[in-house]
């Protein structure tokens, strides 16, 4: 710095510390028009507490009795999300390896890949159970589509990044066996993706688990159906008993997802 | 002597053989019961795929009226609006719940009760939170706006707790060491090395703040969601398709704002 | 017996890394082709079993033209090359005894490759030479769990089980340490002295090729420019490969690198998918 400036001392220069004020002026503009158009009442949000608060009184105690009629839709949650997911991962595993540079027949083939994935990605689990609703009709089968379809890009991205980043000398040593196409795949680049394929499944199952939970509430089957009932006809109790079976399914699986992954390894 | 041997199995990553192939059985026996327990028939796969043909067939072209368009952008900026307003209301009640749930700055109390609101907030999907929170406030944005900022919760100070444990022990032993206090300690010694990384999280939070703002209304609370369910429900298709594209192009301005926002910051 | 005739490869960019190269080995013997980095070695030795595709000339293992070979008997011949490379090669996550296998990839059946179901006459000669590379009771390690110098052992078994009609080696020794270069070098020579198959070694550190070649060849830029003994390689012969004939101190080494770099990187690029 010249010598001039001793007597100062500035965290950031003048053009950081310009931007930085601009960014921070052109949010709380943006957050101001969120606000004028959103038409909140500020008062209506500060009673929120006390409104949520006098919801939980009328949910407590849980309807515990109600356990029984909510094994089965249960099950079926996690069925939807184990189906959901297998169906993704069998169709996801081919797009992985059009979506991958290293692995693509031509320039045709990557582009649908990456399309089939974004496409998949962008559509939300529960409007693709929206329109599976209207395919299969209401229930379990419409639920398991519906995960499976939203899964595919997921797992055919994560994958597809996996086979590119694998040592192509290790192909190239098994090519120059004499093996024949398919052999390479088995022997040079399967291995080197399969834990990754493992991880990858179980990890997108624990996210179908909690999708699961809520694809009842466009008619797909599982505990929302159950759920969505009890609240519409205010059984706030019955609502509470099936919140806390739904958190201990969304957290088991979570754990048991995490420890199998960290096997894999 | 090895080199006598005539036969080799690779070893396997189960106890033995037999529980390998006990496990690769029950998986498709468990499998095939459960699709048989849905009451999935081929016959009634192989008609729903057809008639997802059929509808796609009448979802194209997307078309829209005029009033159906406008109504469509307005509720459009209406979830974007939410998003933003969530993400900054999110981000302000998550920051203390992050600094409660950082094991290195406080006592396990705290940070248990913390780590469970944490745990609570991120394992109920945001559709749950938000019919709840309809009943609660009423149908419309108000709903919308706290779902958001509750889920942000969960994984904001999630991330910025583990961020907090990750932090350099070095410098908040300095300030401490100049005879700072507690807050003194988390003001110089802790804030300067993560507001990056906040900043990262915050703008990240949007992004999938913005995917769920589309979404929530399905159940009342506000933005492109109620119309997309009234257009499926009138078996308006082509209006359906046009709201999907628009939800999409949405999704993805978003995304690669934040992807860029945040290639800048850290 | 192998013989290339006037080989060429020319890469898509334009770079021309074998500009005809004639060369020919026969019996048991050892050949080294010693060259500067970005000579082109790396691109002979790929060419001659078609990992890379030549763009001229011919390769003749015995009577047959490789280049003519349509795919399937491509295949077919490269059964009878064994190539060892020089970042080892190996599938990381395959046990030792898979890897050693994989050499036999060629021979079984696709079915039987997927249950890992080999010929018992395979599994034997794989022991076999496990014992004779000095890895005996290793088959069931992951090749991730070996040193560099097992690794290179592994490399050296799976090309051997192909009983190949010949060895190509490709800078064995660059990932390794001088100790264990030595080692794996006395190996790869003891090995195929014993079942009499003529080896191809690039190699760019003359004093190991002194120590275990019978017949030096240099390349340079893309050209064979010396051929003869080990006892003919005089300080003019290293001049003449490595200097391009004159005898300057410190030519643009830096250049060299970077061409070394390119040829490294056309060769990845040719590896994935195709024959």
């Amino acid at each position: 710095m010249a010598t001039g400036s001793l007597q100062e001392w500035q965290r950031y220069d003048r053009r950081t510390r310009i931007g930085r004020y601009l960014m921070i002026l052109a949010s709380l503009i943006i957050l101001a028009i969120s606000w004028v158009s959103l038409e909140l009442d500020f008062g209506y949000l500060l009673s929120a507490p006390a409104n949520l608060a006098d919801l939980f009184v009328r949910m407590y105690p849980p309807d515990w009795g109600y356990t029984t009629t909510i094994v089965d839709p249960m099950i079926q949650t996690i069925n939807i999300a184990i189906v959901g997911t297998i169906v993704a991962v069998i169709i996801a595993f081919p797009v992985a390896f059009l979506s991958a540079k290293n692995t693509t027949p031509n320039k045709a083939t990557y582009v649908l890949g990456k399309f089939i994935i974004s496409f998949s990605r962008s559509v939300n689990g529960i409007i693709w159970g929206l329109i599976t609703v209207i395919m299969f009709g209401p229930g379990a089968l419409a639920g398991m589509v519906a995960v499976g379809l939203r899964a595919i890009g997921f797992v055919a991205k994560l994958l597809g990044e996996e086979i590119e980043e694998i040592a192509t000398g290790s192909v190239e040593g098994v090519r120059a066996t004499g093996a024949g196409t398919f052999l390479v795949f088995l022997y040079g680049i399967f291995p080197q993706i399969k834990p990754a394929l493992v991880g990858i499944s179980i990890y997108r199952w624990d996210i179908n688990v909690r999708i699961s939970t809520v694809i009842g509430f466009v008619g797909a089957g599982g505990i929302g159906v159950h759920l969505f009932e009890a609240i519409e006809t205010f059984a706030w109790r019955t609502v509470l008993l099936i919140l806390i079976a739904i958190l201990g399914v969304v957290i088991v699986s979570e754990a048991l997802s995490a420890y199998l992954r960290a096997k894999v390894r | 002597m090895a080199a006598d041997q005539q036969t080799w199995r690779r070893p396997t990553a189960f106890y033995n053989r037999t529980v390998k192939w006990l496990f690769y059985i029950g998986s498709v026996l468990f499998v095939g019961l459960l699709l048989s327990r849905t009451g999935v028939s081929p016959g009634r796969f192989w008609q729903g795929i057809l008639f997802g043909i059929d509808l796609v067939g009448q979802m194209v072209p997307p078309t829209a009226t005029e009033t159906q368009f406008n109504r469509m952008m307005e509720m459009l900026g209406e979830s974007v609006a939410m998003s933003m307003l969530a993400t900054v209301l999110g981000v302000l009640i998550s920051i203390p719940f992050g600094f409660l749930a950082a094991e290195n700055l406080v006592p396990k109390p705290v940070y248990y009760l913390n780590r469970s609101i944490i745990m609570v907030s991120r394992s109920l999907h945001s559709l749950i939170v938000a019919i709840i929170f309809v009943k609660a406030f009423g149908l419309g944005v108000v709903a919308g706006v706290l779902t958001l900022s509750f889920k942000t919760i969960g994984y904001w100070s999630k991330l910025f707790a583990e961020d907090l444990e990750d932090i350099d022990r070095g410098q908040m032993e300095a300030i401490e060491a100049t005879g700072g206090s507690r807050l003194h300690t988390i003001v110089y010694g802790v804030v300067p090395q993560v507001i990056p990384r906040a900043i990262g999280l915050t703008v990240y939070r949007w992004d999938i703040n913005i995917r769920q703002s589309t979404i929530i209304g399905i159940v009342g609370a506000g933005g492109i969601g109620t119309v997309i369910l009234a257009a499926f429900d009138k078996y308006q298709y082509q209006y359906a398709s046009t709201i999907l594209l628009a939800i999409v192009a949405v999704v993805m301005v978003g995304e690669a704002i934040s992807a860029i926002t945040r290639r800048r910051v850290e | 017996m192998l013989r290339t005739d006037n080989l060429q490869k020319t890469y898509e960019s334009g770079d021309e890394a074998l500009k005809g190269v004639s060369l020919s080995i026969e019996g048991s013997e050892i050949v080294s082709m010693i060259g500067p980095s970005g000579a082109g070695k790396s691109t002979f030795i790929r060419c001659i079993n078609r990992l890379v595709e030549p763009t001229g000339g011919e390769v003749y293992l015995d009577e047959t033209e490789l280049r003519a070979l349509g795919k399937r008997d491509l295949r077919k011949a490269r059964r009878d090359i064994g190539m060892i490379f020089q970042e080892f090669n190996l599938v990381e996550r395959l046990t030792v005894m898979e890897n050693v296998l994989s050499g036999r990839l060629g021979y079984v059946s696709t079915w039987r490759a997927f249950r890992r179901n080999f010929p018992s006459e395979d599994i034997q000669r794989a022991y076999e030479i496990l014992e004779r590379v000095g890895l005996e009771d290793m088959e069931n390690k992951r090749a991730d769990e070996l040193s560099g110098g097992q690794r290179q052992r592994v490399g050296i078994a799976r090309a051997v089980i192909q009983q190949p009609k010949i060895l190509l080696v490709d800078e064995p020794t660059s990932s390794l340490d001088p100790e264990t270069s030595h080692k794996v070098l006395d190996l790869l020579t003891t090995v195929a002295k014993e079942d009499d198959i003529p080896v191809l070694i690039n190699i760019h550190e003359v004093e190991l090729a002194l120590d275990y070649a019978d017949r030096i060849v240099g390349l340079s830029d893309g050209e064979l420019v010396w051929e003869g003994g080990t006892d003919e390689l005089d300080e003019h012969a290293r001049d003449i490969i490595y200097r391009g004939g004159e005898s300057r101190e410190g030519t643009g080494s830096a250049i060299e690198e970077e061409e070394a770099a390119e040829d490294r990187q056309e060769i990845d690029r040719q590896v994935p998918g195709g024959g």
